[in-house]
């Protein structure tokens, strides 16, 4: 679904991605680990293009999203991205947050859009908040209709970058619930975390990143459990310590 | 103090009040659409069209109106009428600040809105005007509205090139009555009415813009 080749993202001097190979299987769920300044976050922001990447190619779903003639704006329809910091819009309701975007682009109808809406918030068991607007919400919440805004564009992929990392310890586990949902179901994931149990449980594969390159990848199991390489098991020891 | 020429020459007073709003008004309207085209030039890439709207602002904030007034009406090579010319001299003047103040609204704003709404999809115009612009504009507000009680009161400079509005038909009346005290109460009073109304309707437009602040 996504092909990563030779990715390299420069930042003025600074080198932060040197040579980033990955494939990304339909119904996958990656989960990135890594220190942070590792480039994990870069990585998934290159993705759908937030950062543009310096060399490479991205292809997702057989286009080149890197080559000039792409038009960006459509393919990040179909990938979702949920950012630390929620970036819920401050001035429209929760509906309102979940629906601009596929009644803008999709041209769907506002009683369609309201009905997808509301089964979305259902999923995500905040129904009862759709006529609030997002500063009267927890931390959690507002994470929770930030993931519900990206499905509202159904999706082929969806992005997390450290969706846990700004939440109160207490709203982290309704967060995750959430994203273990979508796994269950079949969406394809790509997560940059510190949650190391949400790696190992819901994980199909984990990628190690340090210093710009992947330094590891492969099961929950064979990483957490069987590392053969040095950081990735100094990293892992002092995280599950 | 004697107010019983109001009888006879209120009537001025009205005349003037008049084409001062007029003035003021269209003016504002035209600087606030110049003002945003500047903002925009002075946020985009293009290295020109940064040095072009950032000469323009320096310039014109850092000359007087009163010099810039009398440059449109006497020396531009289209003839403009009186009224015409204020207009333009007040527009071109307040465009430079209005410029300014769209320009930190916009910034203001997080860059995580305009990110989370392209990763939506949205392109770059979309993203301005449903998420970025609505922001800004309710950040602004207070500071746009000041600029145009600013421009209205500036606007009485335009009395020296001869258009009928307050400020001027205050000087006729005096003129004509040979006092100061009571047309100069009556114009000072007028300004005051018009720019505290407006100062109280912008309160309470930012009430009704600021529910979404609210907590439960």
């Amino acid at each position: 679904m996504i092909k990563v080749n030779n990715l390299n993202k420069n930042f003025g001097k600074l080198h932060v991605l040197k040579g980033i190979d990955n494939f990304i299987k339909k119904g996958e769920v990656v989960v990135v680990i890594g220190p942070s300044g590792s480039g994990k976050s870069t990585f998934l922001r290159c993705l759908n293009l937030l950062d543009e990447p310096t060399s490479g190619s991205i292809i997702f779903e057989g286009i080149d999203i890197t080559s000039k003639g792409t038009d960006i704006n459509k393919l990040r329809q179909k990938m979702g991205m949920v950012f630390q910091q929620f970036n819920l819009f401050p001035h429209l309701t929760i509906l309102e947050n979940i629906t601009l975007a596929p009644k803008k682009l999709k041209k769907m109808s506002k009683e369609e859009a309201n009905e997808m809406a509301y089964k979305l918030l259902d999923r995500v068991g905040l129904r009862d908040k759709a006529n609030d607007y997002p500063n009267s919400l927890s931390g959690g919440q507002k994470q929770r209709i930030a993931i519900v805004r990206a499905l509202a564009m159904s999706p082929d992929v969806m992005l997390f970058d450290e969706p846990t990392s700004a939440l109160d310890p207490e709203m982290v586990g309704e967060v995750l619930e959430v994203m273990k949902d979508l796994a269950r179901n079949g969406m394809t994931m790509v997560v940059v975390t510190h949650e190391m149990g949400f790696a190992k449980e819901v994980g199909d594969r984990v990628l190690f990143m340090d210093n710009g390159i992947i330094a590891e990848e492969g099961t929950p199991d064979e990483l957490f459990n069987h590392s053969k390489n040095e950081r990735t098991k100094n990293f892992l020891s002092k995280v599950l310590a | 103090m004697d107010f019983a020429f109001l009888t006879k020459y209120g009537g001025f007073f009205i005349t003037g009040l008049k084409f001062t709003l007029l003035l003021s008004i269209t003016s504002a309207f035209f600087g606030l659409i110049i003002g945003s085209v500047l903002a925009f030039m002075k946020m985009s890439k293009s290295k020109i069209l940064k040095l072009l709207s950032t000469a323009y602002i320096e310039f014109i904030r850092g000359t007087p109106l009163l010099v810039q007034l009398y440059i449109i009406y006497l020396t531009f090579p289209i003839d403009l009428n009186k009224v015409n010319a204020g207009i333009v001299a007040l527009a071109i003047n307040s465009a430079a600040y209005v410029a300014e103040i769209i320009r930190s609204g916009i910034e203001g704003i997080d860059d995580g809105q305009m990110e989370a709404s392209r990763s939506l999809g949205m392109n770059k115009f979309m993203s301005m005007r449903y998420i970025i612009a609505p922001q800004g504009l309710k950040n602004v507000l207070p500071v746009l509205g000041n600029e145009f009680i600013a421009i209205i009161k500036e606007s009485s400079l335009i009395s020296v090139i001869g258009v009928t509005e307050l400020m001027y038909n205050t000087t006729n009346v005096r003129t004509i009555i040979y006092r100061d005290v009571e047309p100069l109460a009556i114009a000072a009073l007028l300004y005051f009415i018009v720019t505290f109304t407006i100062s109280k309707l912008l309160v309470r437009l930012e009430r009704r813009l600021n529910v979404s602040d609210k907590s439960k």
